[in-house]
């Protein structure tokens, strides 16, 4: 058995903000944005945010795995929605993990999904580090060009480890390149000639020396290097300046994705894991107050993990978005005109909710001792009319299962952040069905009987009371193979 | 099986409003309309009703809760007033214990009066309101339209049918409501219109269009009734009594169960079964004159057509594009425009369908009246969605085999 990172995976939204978008927009105001208006970036459906992300790279992770084997889960993340409120305590809900597993969120650095990493190897037992990163950005702004929302999860553990961590370093120092306050809201940036100069030129060099002399290893056996960088060629420059091959400095997904954030360096990590051979050292760095260093080494075991989307298959299952005014009211940085019907109050009554947690976080129905039907949510009496047994049932997870549109519509006249609303008959195969939200489906998409997987998303947003409740809908089941 | 309702009870005056946008009527202005005509056609006097139901089912929008209200707005002398909710089927509610309190030989004479005042939300369309704590955290927050629009994706579905065929039929039924509404001076919608206005309508929820619809009206309507013997002793001839009274409540398999299809109305199927057990009634098709359903939407009347045994499985579009539950037609069905031209002001739509059943009965619907007296006539009442309501079924007929 040898400690390592055992599992893998990513979660990039479906939506991919086309930058010409934004230029078109704002270049009035600002000429220079004309040249910057060149690929895409990953954007959260209104439904979305880091939470539900964590979720889904969670469970890309956890792809084949028992989740009864996790014994912690740290969430790294700048933009956790909630400030008082175990954001982390979601997602372990959402996946059904045991509740004796230890649950951190960890947050206020562009490094603190690298530092959640580091933390894991020291610990015992398996844990489960997701990262996720959902910026909002004032329009205009370099953030809102170059930033893209995304998440990506590994488990680490001893067990048979697709890649086992070589060495790691890390630095702190008190380098603002930026900074967000909760006032503030917004990222505010200092000049990028100085942040590459005096920031990723001087600090993170030596600490990637540190970490190769800690391994007893020199630049050159860096295959693949994983260097976070929104700024051209930094990333190269770094390189350069620790001696590893140009030809090692992995592409930053500026052109399909977007800087990712906090959770970009695993996102990174994933991508470089994805094309990796066994023996392959790959090298991630994570910069923000100091650097962290982490270096791995792929086992020959790497291509083993069962089929998942992963960052390559996230980024295949995708939908250009071209109306910038959408993402704008996506993440509520414009004020719109949302009609009488989105006035209806959405408080979510918290006893309520706990009370009914395995129902709406975990998706728990349950499954008859009596006559075997499944069914959701759970209830005393059994639905089956021929059996209709009192207090038979069995809490029975429905979350991985794939179900298939029974009816639908695409709702035209209820309030939806983006309609029309999809909705249907969600029916699955080995029993249990609900009336439920469907989303990251287009209305032209609809039919009878499509395969739907079941995703952890937003269900209302409280916009009275700041809560914002989730529960799960229907998405159109996705291959591994990444085709829709 | 109990003996049932049939013939005990006979209705003893009718009254409905106008039905609409009654920008300058209240609640209790529109229950004072149609309780006026019913007192006046009973012919009695307020304190001879021995006990009261209200319907209303959006009661937050207007009247508020309680049997309070419809108490008050009639100054009813202290009898038993209680008021029901069972959302769009509480009209048929408010009947059927008006009905059973003079069966059960508890009063003489009762009353039974449906009200909504829905045109104070600022909007078109039903309001919106919660729907329970929990079903809030979990249901998709779907509008009427949107629930009754999936009848049509697992009626295309399990029968094949051609989207276009489908949606010719939901035209032509519109289109025929529309007919009949224009010759009905209570309507809300008076104006005819063409199978290209349904086809090319704005979508409201697929494949739903606006004149898909029904109308979201003001109005209220209202029964008295009595047994034969007193509405004989009050000088009635002719007596139009009740047959059967059926209601069927989803208990949750629809929406839980994989046995229910989505093309059909579970709770219709067993209604109509037992309503014409209990009214004696063994060929539907042949045996039943007129219809009024709740054709909330064009789809609903369709497939209702199926649930009621009045079309074979699967023959409803054949059926509605021969004409056949046109106004001149074998069945005609809401002659008198439905809900969807009538109108639908929800506590009171139960009761309208009985009110127009009552008229043709007698021969005083008008420029509508059906020229051959209808003898039976069912009326389907349904609250709720495809897959989770409440269904009830009326019998009206001639009092007697």
């Amino acid at each position: 058995m040898t400690i390592g990172i055992l599992a893998s995976g990513a979660y990039i939204p479906r939506l991919r903000l086309a930058r010409r978008a934004i230029a078109d927009t704002h270049s009035w105001l600002n000429p220079a944005l004309k040249g910057q208006g060149k690929g895409e970036r990953a954007m959260c459906n209104w439904d979305e945010d880091p939470v539900t992300m964590a979720v889904e790279a969670a469970r890309d992770a956890m792809t084949g795995r028992d989740r009864t084997a996790i014994t912690g889960l740290r969430f790294a993340s700048t933009t956790f929605p909630f400030l008082d409120r175990l954001n982390s305590g979601i997602v372990a809900a959402a996946l059904d993990l045991p509740e004796d597993a230890s649950s951190l969120d960890i947050a206020a650095t562009q490094r603190a999904a690298t530092s959640a990493l580091a933390a894991a190897f020291a610990g015992p037992g398996e844990t489960l580090v997701v990262a996720a990163e959902q910026r909002r950005a004032k329009g205009a702004s370099p953030v809102e060009l170059a930033s893209g929302d995304g998440a990506a999860a590994v488990v680490v553990g001893d067990g048979e480890p697709i890649a086992r961590l070589l060495a790691n370093a890390t630095h702190t120092t008190d380098f603002v390149d930026h900074y967000r306050t909760i006032g503030s809201g917004y990222d505010y940036q200092w000049e990028e000639r100085w942040i590459r100069d005096a920031g990723y030129l001087r600090i993170v060099p030596p600490v990637i020396a540190r970490c190769l002399a800690k391994a007893g290893l020199q630049p050159a056996d860096v295959k693949y290097f994983c260097m976070p960088v929104t700024l051209p060629k930094v990333a190269n420059a770094v390189a350069k300046a620790a001696g590893i091959a140009d030809a090692a400095v992995q592409d930053n997904l500026h052109a399909v994705c977007g800087d990712t954030g906090a959770a970009h360096p695993l996102v990174m990590l994933i991508a470089a894991l994805e094309k990796a051979g066994p023996g392959d050292r790959i090298l991630v760095a994570g910069f923000g107050q100091g650097v962290d260093a982490l270096l791995f080494e792929a086992t020959d075991r790497i291509a083993d993990q069962p089929a998942r989307l992963g960052v390559t298959g996230h980024l295949a299952r995708r939908r250009e978005e071209t109306n910038y005014a959408k993402f704008l009211a996506f993440n509520d940085t414009m004020e719109i005109e949302r009609g009488m019907r989105a006035e209806v109050d959405k408080q979510t009554p918290l006893s309520a909710m706990w009370r009914n947690r395995e129902t709406v976080t975990s998706l728990i129905g349950g499954s008859c001792k009596v006559c075997g039907t499944l069914q959701f949510p759970k209830s005393r009496f059994c639905v089956n009319p021929n059996c209709n047994a009192l207090d038979s049932q069995e809490p029975h997870s429905f979350a991985d299962k794939i179900g298939r549109i029974n009816s639908f519509t695409a709702d035209r006249l209820t309030y939806s952040p983006s309609p029309p609303a999809c909705y249907g008959m969600i029916q699955f195969d080995d029993g249990g069905r609900w009336m439920m939200d469907f989303t990251d489906i287009d209305a032209d998409q609809l039919a009878v009987g499509q395969s739907m997987r079941m995703m952890f998303r937003i269900k209302d947003i409280d916009t009275q009371r700041g809560f914002r409740r989730y529960f799960w809908k229907a998405a159109p089941a996705t291959s591994p193979a990444g085709s829709v | 099986m109990a003996k049932g309702i049939r013939d005990k009870v006979a209705v003893l005056g009718m009254g409905c409003s106008k039905f609409g946008e009654r920008w300058d009527m209240d609640a209790s202005d529109l229950m004072v309309e149609a309780y006026t005509e019913a007192l006046a056609d009973a012919g009695i006097e307020t304190k001879q009703i021995d006990a009261a139901w209200l319907a209303t089912a959006i009661e937050e929008q207007h009247v508020g809760k309680s049997a309070v209200p419809l108490a008050v707005a009639l100054r009813l002398p202290y009898i038993p007033v209680t008021r029901v909710e069972n959302y769009c089927a509480s009209g048929t509610e408010a009947f059927r214990g008006a009905v059973y309190a003079v069966a059960s030989g508890a009063a003489d004479i009762a009353l039974a009066l449906g009200v909504e005042k829905l045109k104070d939300t600022g909007y078109g369309g039903l309001p919106q309101r919660g729907r329970g704590t929990l079903n809030n955290m979990t249901w998709p927050n779907l509008s009427a339209p949107g629930s009754f629009a999936q009848l049509a994706a697992a009626y295309r579905a399990k029968h094949g049918s051609a989207p276009e065929d489908l949606k010719q039929a939901m035209a032509h039924i519109s289109v025929k409501s529309h007919d009949n509404g224009a010759r009905n001076p209570k309507a809300h919608l008076r104006n005819r219109i063409t199978i290209d206005t349904v086809l090319n309508a704005p979508m409201v929820a697929e494949p739903l269009g606006l004149y898909d619809c029904c109308g979201v009206s003001d109005g209220a309507a209202c029964a008295i009734v009595t047994t034969p013997d007193i509405a004989r002793g009050l000088g009635k001839r002719d007596l139009i009594a009740v047959k059967a009274l059926q209601l069927a409540v989803s208990n949750g398999l629809e929406a839980q169960h994989n046995s229910w299809d989505g093309s059909y109305l579970a709770t219709t199927r067993v209604a109509a079964k037992r309503a014409y057990q209990e009214a004696g009634i063994d060929k539907p098709r042949d045996e039943i004159s007129l219809i009024e359903v709740h054709d909330c939407f064009s789809v609903t009347e369709l497939v209702t057509m199926e649930d009621l045994y009045i079309s074979p499985e699967g023959a409803a579009i054949r059926d509605v594009l021969d004409g056949f539950y046109d106004a001149d037609g074998t069945v005609p069905c809401q002659i008198d425009g439905g809900l969807k031209c009538f109108g639908h002001p929800i506590g009171a739509s139960g009761l309208r369908m009985i009110y127009e059943m009552y008229l043709q009965m007698q021969g005083r619907a008008g420029e509508r009246q059906r020229k051959e007296l209808p003898r039976i006539g069912l009326t389907h009442n349904v609250g709720g969605f495809p897959h989770q309501n409440v269904c009830a079924i009326s019998i009206i007929g001639s009092h007697g085999p």
